[in-house]
Parts: structure tokens; sequence; C-alpha cells
């Protein structure tokens, strides 16, 4: 049977004399240290009845004597050895950073937070300007766009989404008929739900979706790429060869979402109409031809303008940021999974900022 | 103390008697082990003892499956067909999560890139271990561990709340065998621990090495490029050619023998250029 560490206590001149015994080893230190602790002052401690020890064991016993002045005897030359190892100071040695009082803290981290946002802001900026400017030298030195990079993402970006972003305009189609059609009906006037859902489709929810689900996931898969490009240095690699990351990384991406968005929006719009005909059909007795007859007198053309206008600029919006916070990603893995999320944050935030800002523009110029 | 309590600390005692690395003369002993990729051998029946309290220098070819073989033997990689004893214990075998927890506290291992965990600081990840196996440390303990082993590694004492991002190369060596430390393990596993280091520091990490496994009585596994590396620390040499140990034994004893690789790999330029440098070092 081993014994596990354990000491034995008789009290002396200048203290306790404590003799270990057992095995002096972190699998066999239990509560010793605590024990230990609790004793007053230690005169000497006796290794010679230790079946072995370790570093811990010797920094037990190596803090012991710091703190009592205790003298060690009968250490074996393994324990000697482990006991100069440690000798040295090691108080300096530090292990958490320095603690700074909460409300300190609190007012630096939310000082920190609001320069962080306005300068994730003007960085966006920045960086937007940087990719036009990059656009302008390739087009000056007439170089080709990279056209096989930019098709090769309409696979990923447009193609692979429209089952998803068809489902679930459709589904936001009947719930926006449904809801309406209950409220309409107090007044008697459900055919309207025709206008609702024909307007609302295609001047707002359909592009809407559309961008959420694209900031989802293409933006997102943008700053997870680059950012992993950035860690494993293939972004440095490529500005020593002399290739433009921005020619080559960015603007196939942002010119691939840019030409997509137009594209998916209407898609999205189409298929949320679809959606609410399917309930007007069923639930208020209006047939598909009577309904696409309705929306066509219904909707303006400005409405389609609308969406087309807003359309490439949201897929900039979103291209941009998501190029922006993989080029920011620095030192470790976690800080891409950040970036990442803060790219779709990010650009969901000012595609609906921007909405808004349409919505005014659009109805003081007169298109209702 | 609660009888819950009594009752968990009689099961760890046991569980650490189960292995008692100084009763072995040999810490591994591998005997046929066979690798295989798809229709690629990696190893072909390949046998290879390890004697407690030594350090051995694994080396061999680019692609001869040194570190192939060191992830057998720590179990990370399910050997095709063949036997793998650790003091004693096959890890294939233990179906005792128990027991297996109890062989894997007697090694530590140090990653090629360090693979030290990014969101932890330094002194976090030499914890980690201690806190996986000894939940019940208290705090102040684990962080005087901490300090020391960071110390004992030779970091500067303002590297324990640093990141690994903030860590030179060498350093995030240094911090990965300070983790590998963390348990006071009898078998240290070092996966080629001066690669990319200038020669300066792979030198000083040669002596730590040597240090270390002096001072703590370590059985070291040590797979190397580094030939000044072999010369400095190593007590015996494993050479892997041809999909087996082709020869264990101190330089000298490979120097003698006739195999083709050993000859170009120790007398090459490089070799010798290690050897004559070893010599002189040695007559100061």
């Amino acid at each position: 049977m081993v014994a596990r560490a354990d000491f034995e206590q008789s009290e002396g001149a200048g203290g306790t004399d404590i003799r270990f015994t057992g095995r002096l080893t972190l699998a066999r230190l239990g509560d010793l240290p605590t024990r230990l602790d609790a004793l007053g002052p230690i005169a000497t401690l006796d290794l010679s009845a230790l079946e072995r020890i370790d570093t811990v064991g010797a920094w037990i016993v190596t803090r012991t004597v710091k703190e009592h002045g205790a003298k060690v005897t009968g250490a074996s030359p393994e324990a000697q050895r482990l006991l100069d190892a440690l000798a040295s100071d090691k108080s300096e040695y530090r292990v958490h950073r320095d603690r700074r009082p909460p409300l300190t803290r609190m007012l630096e981290q939310v000082g920190t937070a609001s320069v962080g946002v306005w300068n994730e802001l003007l960085g966006i900026i920045g960086f937007f300007g940087a990719m036009i400017m990059a656009l302008g030298t390739q087009l000056r030195a007439r170089r080709r766009l990279r056209w096989h990079a930019i098709v090769t993402r309409f696979q990923t970006v447009g193609l692979d989404a429209l089952p998803i972003i068809g489902l679930m305009t459709f589904l936001i189609g009947i719930v926006v008929a449904q809801q309406g059609a209950v409220q309409l009906r107090q007044f008697g006037l459900e055919v309207f739900t025709v206008n609702l859902v024909g307007r609302a489709s295609i001047r707002e929810l359909g592009l809407l979706m559309t961008a959420i689900m694209v900031a989802g996931r293409s933006g997102s898969a943008f700053a997870a790429q680059i950012g992993t490009m950035k860690l494993t240095e293939e972004i440095d690699a490529m500005r020593t060869i002399g290739v433009s990351p921005m020619e080559a990384i960015v603007l196939p991406r942002v010119a691939a979402a840019t030409i997509l968005m137009p594209l998916l929006g209407f898609y999205a719009s189409i298929c949320a109409i679809i959606g609410g005909g399917v309930f007007c059909w069923i639930g208020l007795d209006i047939p598909p031809v009577t309904y696409v007859q309705l929306l066509r007198d219904i909707i303006p053309m400005t409405d389609f303008w609308a969406m087309l206008i807003k359309a490439p600029v949201f897929g900039i919006l979103i291209g941009v940021t998501g190029c922006y916070e993989g080029m920011q990603v620095r030192q470790n893995a976690e800080e891409v999974g950040k970036r990442t999320t803060s790219a779709v944050v990010a650009a969901i935030f000012l595609v609906i900022v921007l909405d808004a800002m349409f919505a005014v523009f659009f109805s003081s110029i007169g298109w209702n | 103390m609660s009888d819950a309590i009594d009752e968990q600390v009689a099961e760890e005692l046991a569980a650490a008697d189960a292995v008692r690395p100084e009763e072995f003369e040999h810490a591994i002993c591998i005997r046929g082990l066979v690798n295989q990729f798809g229709d690629t051998i990696i190893h072909d029946h390949l046998d290879l003892d390890v004697r407690s309290g030594e350090i051995l220098g694994v080396v061999g070819g680019s692609g001869t499956g040194k570190s192939v073989l060191m992830r057998s033997i720590i179990g990370l990689q399910t050997p095709t067909s063949g036997e793998i004893e650790v003091y004693g214990k096959t890890l294939d075998t233990i179906s005792d999560e128990e027991e297996s927890r109890d062989l894997r506290r007697r090694w530590g291992v140090m990653f090629q890139g360090g693979a030290l965990f990014s969101t932890l600081s330094v002194a976090e990840n030499i914890q980690v271990p201690l806190r996986e196996f000894y939940p019940r440390t208290d705090q102040k303990l684990l962080d005087e561990i901490a300090a020391y082993k960071v110390a004992m590694v030779g970091l500067p004492p303002d590297a324990g709340p640093k990141y690994p991002a903030e860590l030179s190369g060498g350093m995030v060596k240094r911090a990965g065998l300070a983790r590998s430390l963390a348990l006071d393990p009898a078998l240290l596993f070092l996966d080629e621990p001066t690669a990319g280091l200038d020669p300066i520091g792979a030198a000083k990490f040669d002596e730590l090495i040597r240090e270390l496994a002096d001072t703590m009585g370590l059985t070291v596994f040590l797979i190397t490029h580094d030939l000044d590396s072999l010369y400095a620390t190593c007590d015996r040499v494993a050479v892997l050619a041809e999909k087996k140990v082709i020869a264990v034994g101190t330089i000298p004893e490979l120097l003698a023998t006739e195999h083709p690789w050993i000859q170009d790999y120790f007398n090459g330029p490089r070799g010798r250029a290690a050897a004559s440098g070893n010599q002189t070092a040695k007559r100061r």
C-alpha cells in the first residue's frame, strides 16, 4: 500500500518540526497544502522518509521554506536537484493580467466599444474607397476583370442560395397575406390583401430578406475565407508576388454579390408574390388569373425600379463588409469567428439603415 | 472531510497506483507495429524499445513516419496492427476510461507548432491539464505551479499572462514545453522541438531539455531533424528507414554500422559539422 502524501509533526525549539511521509507528488497531494498552511511557525522540514517527490512537492517545500524560514533536512539527491531548480525567486513571475477597478473598467469598455464602432465605420468607408481605386487602376492598366473568379462565386452566392431564399420568401408571402387579410376583413376589404402583398414584396420584403440571407450566407463566408487566408499568410504571399489582394480576392467577391443581388432580389419578390397568391387563392377565393391582373394594375413600375436601384447597393455593402472584416483578422482563430459575426451583424444593420434612407428618398421624389 | 470526498480520494489513489513508472525497465515497448493509409504502408512490423530515463532521438527522412509513430504511441492514430505498450499497458485494449486517463497523466506531449490553445494565456494553458486531472486543487496553488513552470522553461517573468499570439516562435515552443510538463509526467514526447528556431535558440532549447530531463528524471521521446540536437541531448538514437527502425544505439554505435542512409546522414556535410561542433563544445 502506497501512502498518500502526509506529514508527522513534533514540537521543537524554534517551532514545529515536520517529517514528510509517502509520496509528495501532485497525484498524492490531497489537502496537504491547506493543512500545512494552518500550522504555526515551522522550524525544519525532514524529507528523509519520502518515497518520491516531484516538482509540485518540491514547490510546496520551497514555499514553506520561504514563508517560515524553515530548514530542509534529509533531502535525497533527486529531491535536492528539484529543490535547487526551484530555489530562485519566482515572485516576479506573473500569472494574471493587472485588474482595474470595476467602474474604470466599465467606462473603459464603453469608451473602447464606441471608438471601435466609429473606427469600424470609417474602416468600411476607407476600404470601399480603396476598392474603387483598385478597380480604377485595374481598368486604367487595361487589365481584364477576373471574370473567372467572379463567375465561380455566382454558384456559391447565387445558385446555391436559390432554394433557401425561395422557400423563405414564399412563406413570408403567405404570412403577410394571411395577417393582412385578417385586418382588412374587418373593413370588408379583403381584396386589398393583393395590394399589400404585391407592393410590399416588390418594394421591400423580397429584397430585404434576400439581403439578410446573402449577408448570413455569403458575407460570413467572405469574412471567414479571407480571415483564414490572412492567418495562413496567403494574403501576404500574394502581395509579395505582386498580385493585389484587392484585385484578386476582394473585387471578384464584391462584384459577384453586386451582380447577383438584383437577380436574387427579383426572384425573392416573385416567390413572395406566389406565396401571397397561393393564400389569396385558397383563403380568399381570388383565382390566380385575377390575382395577376390585379397585380398589374396595382404595382407601379417605380416600385420595380426602386428595388433594382437598391439591390446592387446592398450587394456592394454586403460584399465590402464581409471582405473588410476578413481583412481585419489578426493573430488567432478566435478572431476569425469574431470578425465573421461582426461582418454579418454590420452588413444587416447597414442594409436596414440604408433601406430606410432609400424609403425616405424615394417618397420625397414622388415614387409612392 | 465528508465521506464522498474520502471515497473520491481513495479512488484517485487506487488509480495512481495502477501505473508506477519507476518499476519499468522500458517505458515504451513497440512490437510488430503496422500503419497503413490506403495502399501506402508507413510502418511494416516496426519494433522499438524506449528505456526508462533515457532521451531517445528518433530520426529519419521526411515521410518515414516519425510523427505517425508518435501519434500511434499516444493514441491519436490507431495502428493497423501490432502492439504498443506504455508502462505495460496497451492503449487499444484499455476499455476503462479511468485507466486510459491514468496513462495519459503519465505523459506530456509537445507538438511541433506548440499547439497552445490560442484563446487562453500561457499560464491558463499550463493550468488546463492540472484542472482536468486535479479539479480540486486550489487556485493559489495552480497559479504558483503555473508561475514556477514558466520559470523552469526559461520564459521571462511577464510571459504568464500573455496570449500565444503575443509570443515569438521560441517562446511558443517553451510555453508548449511548459504545458507538456504541467502534470510532472514521467514520459515526454517532443515533436521537432527545435524546428524553426535560430541556432542559438535551438542550442538553448537543447540544453533546457537535457537539464529538465536530468532534474525531473524524464524519459524523452524526441523526434528531430536537427543533428546538433542529437549530439547535444540524446542518449540513444533510433533511425527510421525502410518502414522499420533499422538501428538503435548511441551515435558512435550508429556510425559503426554500414547502412548507407545512416552513413549519409551522419557523415554528410551537415552531420560532420554537427559532430565537430559537438567535440569543440566538449573540449571547452
